[in-house]
């Protein structure tokens, strides 16, 4: 067998995987964001571009989404990386395996049940009682953009520790000694030496976790109790509840742009900071 | 059987339901202990009325999937049907009828019964979403029992397509603990605490019929009203009332027995419900008016188990069933020979049936409202804002 015919078969399955689940569904997206709602909802084809015109109308969608979806991937990646740090570098090897299962232990259990237990955490019987009884004032928690936060970083962290730790973990030691060697104190070692070194873990963690939360919309169902909207609780209404699909559509379309502009932004920066190396940034 | 584990008292029977109800323990475990789920399937065999007249429709299958409300129905008569008749109930809950309408739009919901509120009706029927009645196999529906006004949004040009389930009203609750003495009679001051006295504790439904209707009843306009300025009125309403909120959202009884929440919109079952566990909850129907409702079963066109539709439909119209499905959801029936089942303090109860100068106000939700696109939009903007 050829070579090229070799790569072709087997990248067959992926290819045809992509168009069909893919390629022709964002098609269809794209189709239907210039259609018309019908009379009982659903779409209409035609040429128009209100749909892209009526955006203005989930600003604060967008608004919400770009700023607590950033915000929650740094607080991620603030709270993962010493974590991720200590599991690769200082955690004895005896208990590295059981730590790293520590981390992933959540996933065993559905998201939704764990959002379900933060209500009981964050709601009034919970934690602002628990506070009160200490004689403080019952501060509010659940349904506050705070309480989705919260949740955001309890769910999400997960993806961020393991691609940095795996960065860290493969990290070259004899680098760290040569640093040091060359009279570094720790602090530098670490800025010039591993930072640089863990940017790709830091990259792809980010990606992980900023991509899935610009989609995200239980958290902020379930946590935010209807009040604190992101684009995906956003589109969840107008396909489930006002059943207008070519605005919908329209929505869709731009969060996916909006985030590839993102996307690309963030990964221009990280390649730059890291001195262009290509494990960094994909683009 | 040499001891007495098998066998509980009537207190502990009813000690274990009200746990299982409030949710403490699973539906399995109350089964298992109370023995109610050998009991049901005993009953079954023993019963051969009861086996016969199910198992009269034929092979029904195993599986029947019903699309209907929170806290709606009681998992242990779908259990005993299951027992009656080997078919398996599949429940899939929903916040508003809008929901409903989007996923049967989509296609490939699988479901064999949908539970829609009167207003749904015509656009199913125009859409042919659901199909015609064969009122031959619903023995257990007698039409002259039902007051016409609640089945009547259920005929579509003489024909029957959605037989009538439950009937209610839309009101508010409080928390009467959290008031000191006057307590709130009208939409109106329902809006005002929200906005004032009572911020960041109300609540209000996920909905657009209800939320926006009642916005409306604010400036004292018709509950089902589409002229675009008066919804721009109920628009800005909401908008203002929005930061004072405790919530969005159409599943409201957890936030209000937990004590967050003071005051939210609230259907009649839930009332009760509310009502039976913490007495200090009261329903209020706004005296401008609001909404009176009936709740139908329906059948899509699409359904894949149409044989076990009917017979779940026929088992829970039963009269004595149906009985206790409403000691359950704690919604009137419309029923009479239901009602004359019901233990007098539901007869009396004044949630179930409200004075007459209340229930005169009250309006049903119109077609119109389902499809309007600007209360579709409102609802959204509302939420996103």
């Amino acid at each position: 067998m050829r070579p090229s015919l070799r790569t072709t078969l087997f990248l067959a399955p992926a290819t045809a995987w992509l168009l069909c689940m893919l390629v022709l569904p964002l098609v269809v997206v794209v189709v239907f964001s210039f259609g018309e709602r019908g009379g009982a909802g659903g779409y209409v084809p035609a040429f128009t571009f209100e749909n892209y015109a009526n955006l203005g109308a989930r600003w604060a969608a967008f608004r919400n989404t770009l700023t607590l979806a950033p915000f929650g991937t740094l607080l991620c990646l603030l709270i993962a990386y010493p974590l991720a740090y200590y599991l690769a570098q200082k955690a004895s090897p005896r208990w590295r395996t059981l730590l790293l299962i520590l981390v992933i232990v959540p996933f065993w259990t559905s998201i939704l049940i764990r959002s379900y237990a933060w209500i009981q955490i964050l709601g009034g019987n919970g934690l602002p009682r628990l506070i009160g009884e200490f004689g403080f004032g019952r501060p509010r928690f659940i349904n506050t953009p705070f309480a989705v936060m919260v949740g955001i970083v309890y769910g999400y962290l997960p993806l961020m520790v393991f691609p940095i730790y795996v960065a860290l973990e493969k990290l070259d030691r004899r680098l760290l000694e040569a640093s040091s060697d060359l009279g570094s104190p720790p602090w530098r070692t670490f800025l010039q030496v591993t930072l640089p070194l863990s940017l790709a873990g830091v990259a792809t963690g980010s990606m992980l976790v900023f991509i899935l939360l610009m989609g995200e919309f239980l958290i902020p169902q379930l946590l935010g109790g209807g009040k604190v909207f992101f684009i995906g609780n956003a589109l969840v209404d107008l396909f489930l509840q006002s059943r207008n699909w070519p605005f919908g559509a329209a929505l869709a379309a731009t969060l996916v742009l909006v985030m590839l502009v993102t996307v690309t932004l963030y990964l221009r920066s990280l390649r730059r900071l890291s001195g262009g190396r290509d494990d960094v940034a994909l683009m | 059987m040499t001891d007495n584990s098998g066998h509980i008292s009537a207190k502990e029977f009813l000690e274990r339901l009200e746990s299982y109800r409030k949710g403490s323990i699973s539906r399995r475990h109350f089964l298992g202990v109370t023995g109610l789920g050998l009991a049901t399937s005993v009953l079954a065999g023993a019963m051969p009325g009861l086996a016969s007249r199910a198992r009269a429709q034929g092979n029904i299958g195993d599986r029947v999937v019903i699309a209907t409300w929170p806290n709606y129905h009681d998992p242990a008569d779908f259990e005993a049907f299951k027992a009656a008749t080997g078919c398996a109930v599949d429940m899939n809950v929903f916040g508003s009828n809008e929901e409903m309408l989007a996923k049967l739009q989509a296609g490939g919901t699988g479901w064999d019964v949908v539970v829609a509120t009167n207003y749904t009706i015509t656009t199913y029927v125009g859409e042919g979403i659901i199909e015609e009645i064969d009122l031959s196999r619903l023995p257990n529906y007698d039409k002259s029992a039902t007051d016409p006004r609640f089945a009547g949004p259920g005929i579509v040009d003489g024909k029957t397509y959605a037989i009538p389930r439950n009937v209610g009203t839309t009101g508010f609750c409080i928390n009467t603990a959290d008031f000191d003495g006057t307590t709130p009679t009208s939409w109106k001051e329902f809006w005002d605490l929200t906005k004032g006295d009572l911020s960041g504790r109300s609540i209000v439904h996920d909905y657009q019929l209800t939320a926006i209707g009642n916005a409306l009843k604010y400036f004292g306009y018709s509950f089902n009203s589409v002229d675009p300025k008066e919804l721009d009125d109920a628009e800005k309403l909401l908008i203002e009332a929005k930061p004072h909120l405790f919530a969005i959202t159409s599943d409201y009884q957890p936030s209000m027995r937990s004590g967050d929440a003071t005051m939210s919109m609230c259907w009649a079952g839930d009332a009760t419900q509310l009502h039976r566990d913490m007495p200090e909850i009261a329903y209020i129907l706004g005296k401008e008016g609001g909404e009176i409702w009936s709740d139908f079963f329906t059948i899509p066109a699409s359904a894949p188990h149409k044989d076990a539709a009917y017979a779940l439909i026929d088992f829970l119209l039963e009269p004595n069933m149906a009985a206790k499905e409403a000691l359950y959801h704690g919604y009137a029936t419309g029923d009479s020979r239901v009602d004359a089942l019901l233990p007098a303090e539901m007869r009396e109860s004044e949630i179930l049936y409200p004075a007459a100068d209340l229930l005169n106000a009250l309006e049903f939700g119109a077609a119109v409202t389902m499809t309007n696109p600007q209360r579709a939009e409102i609802l959204a903007r509302f939420k996103s804002a």
